[in-house]
């Protein structure tokens, strides 16, 4: 079977500080594996690594057998990447940017030419084929660059927080093109979308501060947590007594309780025939997020210096 | 065509044939800046110079270029995260800039078949001596494309590349005296003119057009010079190479 496997990979920089800490965990190297975690958890850090761009401080990984870190040159063969933040060249125009690209990877120009084509057909955008990519909004020049690395043929894509700054509907359109592309392809996806995760994954990687969180299918990653429902209490400062679950309050200043089936049950009943108003959902993943890593996803850094949560 | 020549015709594409098809007035700034020289030294020395100032173009042509190159991998690969992607695919590090190298080449064909026609009428050198010239100017673009490639695994952002691109190119193109002879230059000054190594290579190619005499001893030593530099700048840039981060 087809495996990513991990063994202590750790990434050292300057000043002692670990962007990844002994990072170990096998998958299956199918459909999307999503890595979450808050911004400078380590999540690109980890994809670079594997995406033979970046060498850890220790380690090793292995994809389909392969080893990244010492054969570095087979893996190229096997993977595309999309870097974050990675813009589509402004002087060119999306054929020209596919067909480069796909020249880069060792395809004549015929072939890359035919297959930059059929590439752009594939997203509906050969009308625009010979637009400057500088002209094209940021949703059609995303989908350009996602284009260029399904043409590539590689079986292994990673993706690095590829709707960052998209709007919902460019957003949308590329999360069809992620679940068009894992029925034939491993995607690596970094995203702190949990939406994103939730949505696609197979597989969801939480990280934390460089260290592993959690990993498995939602179903397994919902057992990280003894908790099955999430209840909000819409109203500011309402106190309420539980028998058995967690309470927080978030930044909109609603508590919000973590708990049991029965408990849920319990306190619902209550709710309304107190006329509080509330809302219940299976806990979400970003409550299990927060469960997990004990900060929500979207806390900066400095948050902790001024106690924003709580 | 091998796969290898593949890659090296998409580093051509990218950053010449379809640079230029989509921002064509750079072709246009490619040419004025060392015309514009050409022009001024003409008029000032009453057509005099005239010959030395077309070979000065070249060397401009030739060393701007290649200086340009590390603005280039800097805005590709810190702007738009290109080398990113290319680093992760089957592209080795010396096939990506061998062909970026070439297509700064490329780049100023149209600049260069301009100034050539200029250097045809008005320089009266043998086809030998023009054999010379360019493999000098291939030499110090070889120079000048190392220096990018090293000051490249210096910049991080465009803005700071350009500037290097600016000073560097007017402290080895516009202030060196590759536009006319060196001898112009009074002696307490001429000294510091030395540290720029356009200067060596203005003097051999104005050596060989007949506009500069000079001892086999001064010859030998701007070869020296000019050679010895690329291959340190080389070596340097080799070792601080980024393809792969650590």
């Amino acid at each position: 079977m087809e495996t990513l496997v991990c063994k202590n990979i750790t990434k050292s920089y300057e000043k002692g500080k670990k962007a990844l800490d002994r990072l170990s965990f096998s998958v299956p190297a199918k459909g999307i594996l999503a890595v979450i975690g808050r911004n400078g958890a380590g999540k690109t850090t980890l994809m670079r690594i594997l995406a033979t761009e970046l060498m850890p401080s220790s380690g090793t990984a292995t994809m389909n057998g392969i080893d990244v870190v010492k054969d570095a040159v087979k893996m190229r063969e096997m993977i595309a990447v999309l870097p974050q933040e990675s813009r589509a060249v402004n002087w060119m125009t999306p054929l020209q940017t596919i067909l480069s690209y796909l020249m880069y990877r060792g395809m004549d120009y015929s072939e890359a030419r035919e297959k930059a084509h059929e590439a752009l057909a594939g997203i509906g955008m050969t009308k625009l084929e010979k637009t400057l990519n500088s002209k094209l909004s940021g949703g059609q020049k995303r989908k350009v660059l996602v284009a260029s690395i399904l043409a590539s043929d590689a079986p292994i894509i990673f993706v690095d927080e590829p709707t960052t700054g998209l709007d919902p509907i460019s957003r949308s359109e590329l999360w069809d093109m992620l679940k068009r592309l894992k029925k034939t392809h491993f995607v690596f996806l970094t995203t702190h979308y949990l939406e994103e995760a939730e949505k696609l994954a197979d597989t969801i990687c939480i990280i934390d501060e460089g260290k592993l969180k959690g990993i498995g299918t939602l179903g397994e990653i919902r057992k990280l947590v003894k908790y099955q429902y999430s209840i909000k209490i819409l109203e500011k400062g309402k106190k309420v007594k539980i028998n058995e679950g967690e309470e927080v309050t978030g930044e909109d200043g609603f508590a919000q309780i973590m708990t049991t089936e029965k408990e849920a049950d319990r306190l619902s009943s209550r709710f309304i025939k107190e006329k509080v108003r509330f809302s219940i959902n299976p806990m979400s993943l970003e409550d299990i997020f927060y469960y997990v890593v004990k900060k929500p996803i979207n806390a900066e850094e400095e948050a902790k210096d001024y106690g924003t949560w709580f | 065509m091998g796969r290898g020549s593949n890659q090296l015709i998409a580093s051509i594409l990218v950053n010449a044939i379809y640079a230029m098809q989509g921002y064509p007035t750079w072709i246009v700034n490619n040419l004025l800046s060392p015309i514009s020289i050409i022009i001024l030294v003409t008029f000032i020395s009453k057509g005099a110079l005239i010959g030395e100032a077309i070979a000065g173009a070249l060397i401009t042509l030739f060393v701007g270029t290649g200086i340009m190159l590390q603005a280039d991998l800097a805005h590709l690969k810190n702007d738009f995260k290109y080398q990113d992607m290319i680093v992760s695919s089957p592209t080795s590090a010396m096939t990506y800039m061998v062909g970026m190298a070439l297509s700064n080449v490329i780049f100023i064909i149209p600049s260069l078949v301009v100034i050539l026609v200029l250097a045809v009428i008005y320089i009266h050198a043998s086809i030998l001596a023009f054999v010379e010239v360019f493999m000098v100017l291939l030499l110090l673009y070889l120079f000048s494309v190392v220096l990018g490639f090293f000051l490249s695994t210096f910049t991080s952002d465009v803005m700071q590349s350009w500037s290097f691109t600016g000073i560097l190119s007017l402290l080895m193109t516009t202030i060196a005296p590759v536009y006319y002879p060196i001898t112009y230059i009074p002696l307490p000054y001429r000294y510091a003119f030395y540290l720029s190594p356009t200067t060596y290579a203005a003097e051999i190619i104005q050596n060989m057009l007949g506009y500069l005499p000079l001892s086999t001893m001064a010859l030998a030593l701007d070869w020296i010079v000019i050679i010895g530099l690329s291959i340190a700048l080389f070596v340097v840039a080799i070792k601080k190479n980024k393809w792969r981060e650590y």
